[in-house]
């Protein structure tokens, strides 16, 4: 790709101060994402999920983020003032979180939070947004949008409800998508499809995916390409089809330690940690 | 070990479980898979005796079982482990009391000895016995809630979804805990889990479930080679293997 990238990240590091020390949750991170699916891989503690969140400047306001460059489209979104990261978030950036039942509005139609992006960052008219939002939930393959518009979200199933997020993410057309964990909270079935419509609205539209997750196989299957993050930091960039061919310990030991349906083996590997990875 | 013939269970106006029938040998580790909502944990409910209203018939051990009430000798014989080690341990009971209130229960005396017995089997240190569990982790945790189930020298280990909450690391762990456990102390297992990979890493014969009943039951060869009769077994698997774009035709 000739163009510059849609996000350049450099020695990403975020901190969160508490009583006794500050820790670094991310420490050094660097990265560049083009019009391309590209994800995150980690356990728990890792920083995947705070790395996603930095990008949005989503942390609390004691929270040290530090960073050579952090760049989207051009704009530092280190500097930016509040009012124009406003208007980038949902708007150019937009988040899908993982659980739809905690994530939703309870008290709000399905409709309404999905028109409310448009009229806040698009200023359309209410019934124009309620146009938009039903072509945008056909978009994501639901049937009788008319009906699901008007249900609350306790009213619909989780499949049906990242479904809705994801509409409501992509309807003020954002040029990045940042998803944290989109599917690990749905059911296997469900899982195809809500990928499957990921997939076609990101190739289809021209966007970039930081797909944030804890699945080897999902990601390596889905992106195409994958950082490893190992304690707060990047410890091996490579392409998803790549991965078997992965280089670092820790990658490796992952993929070892993963029962796996076509290649079953008596007994898993047992990760060995090396403290020097983190440092 | 177990039979189960004809379950069904009813929660209100919800038919949960639809008319199961399994049969376990002893030594073997049995597979349940499906989607959430299917009636797996039920079955294992019931079995168990958590879940006590249940029509059909259950026998464990040549005994049957009845839904309502069951002696000690009888609920000792199974023991289960839960999902979240986070929730399945009392916090504020110490490591020690939490293995030693299901040998008060039981009667059983050298409640010391015992206790670390437990402890060894599970490859956790003795001093842990003083510890709180929220000065553990995750995989530690787990492995106390294995101590725990072990302490009452089952026959039976019931296991609902053991490594679901658990990083991949420790899950290995885990896993190969289980399988070692089983070798040297002739367990039977029923494991429960979504996880295709899991339950056939560690079953002799799998069960799919939906809606409340076996569409297939598979012997882990098949459900390693695709050789599968149910549209949605092979459904399952195949997502289980990672994402599939060609499948985006048939939404």
């Amino acid at each position: 790709m000739a163009h510059e990238p849609l996000l350049s990240v450099r020695n990403l590091t975020v901190e969160f101060p508490s009583l006794h020390r500050i820790r670094p949750a991310v420490s050094s991170v660097s990265f560049d994402l083009g019009r391309e699916k590209v994800g995150i891989i980690g356990e728990s503690g890792s920083g995947k999920s705070t790395c996603g969140r930095a990008i949005m400047r989503l942390h609390p306001g004691r929270t040290r983020i530090t960073a050579d460059r952090m760049a989207f489209m051009g704009q530092d979104l280190l500097t930016l003032p509040e009012r124009q990261m406003r208007a980038i978030r949902g708007h150019r950036i937009a988040m899908i979180l993982q659980d739809p039942k905690y994530s939703l509005n309870p008290v709000m139609t399905v409709g309404e939070q999905i028109a409310e992006t448009v009229i806040l960052h698009e200023r359309l008219p209410r019934r124009a947004a309620r146009i938009r939002a039903m072509e945008m939930l056909e978009k994501v393959h639901i049937r009788d949008p008319e009906r699901v518009m008007r249900l609350y979200p306790h009213e619909v199933s989780g499949g049906m409800g990242q479904r809705v997020m994801i509409s409501m993410m992509l309807i003020a057309k954002p040029a990045l998508i940042i998803a944290d964990e989109p599917t690990s909270a749905l059911d296997v079935s469900v899982r195809q499809q809500v990928l499957a419509i990921l997939d076609e609205l990101v190739t289809g539209s021209d966007m970039g995916l930081l797909f944030i997750s804890h699945d080897l196989n999902l990601v390596r299957s889905f992106c195409d390409r994958v950082l490893i993050m190992y304690a707060g930091r990047v410890v091996e960039e490579i392409a998803a089809a790549d991965l078997d061919r992965a280089q670092h310990p820790y990658t490796r030991g992952l993929l070892e330690a993963l029962p796996s349906l076509t290649q079953p083996k008596d007994r898993l590997a047992v990760l060995q940690r090396d403290p020097a990875w983190g440092a | 070990m177990i039979e189960v013939k004809d379950l069904h269970v009813t929660f209100g106006t919800n038919h949960v479980v639809r008319g199961v029938d399994m049969t376990v040998s002893e030594g073997e580790c049995f597979g349940l898979v499906g989607e959430s909502g299917c009636g797996k944990s039920t079955v294992l409910g019931a079995i168990a005796g958590r879940v006590k209203r249940w029509q059909g018939s259950i026998s464990a051990a040549e005994a049957d079982l009845r839904p309502e009430r069951r002696t000690l000798a009888q609920l000792r014989l199974q023991q289960m482990v839960f999902q979240d080690p986070f929730g399945s341990l009392h916090p504020r009971h110490t490591i020690g009391r939490a293995l030693s209130e299901p040998l008060e229960i039981h009667g059983i005396p050298d409640r010391e000895a015992r206790i670390e017995q437990a402890l060894d089997r599970v490859g956790l240190p003795r001093r842990f016995r003083f510890r709180y569990p929220h000065q553990l982790s995750g995989g530690q945790r787990q492995r106390v809630a294995i101590a725990r189930a072990l302490i009452l020298e089952p026959k039976v280990l019931l296991l609902d979804e053991p490594t679901s909450a658990l990083d991949v690391s420790i899950q290995a762990e885990i896993l190969n805990l289980l399988k070692d456990l089983r070798q040297q102390q002739g367990l039977t297992y029923v494991l429960v889990s979504h996880d295709m990979a899991v339950v056939t890493h560690l079953s002799d014969r799998i069960a799919v479930m939906q809606d409340g009943t076996f569409v297939e039951v598979a012997p882990r060869a098949a459900m390693i080679s695709g050789d599968l009769a149910h549209p949605y077994t092979r459904m399952l698997r195949e997502g289980s293997l990672g994402y599939r774009p060609t499948e985006k035709e048939a939404l």
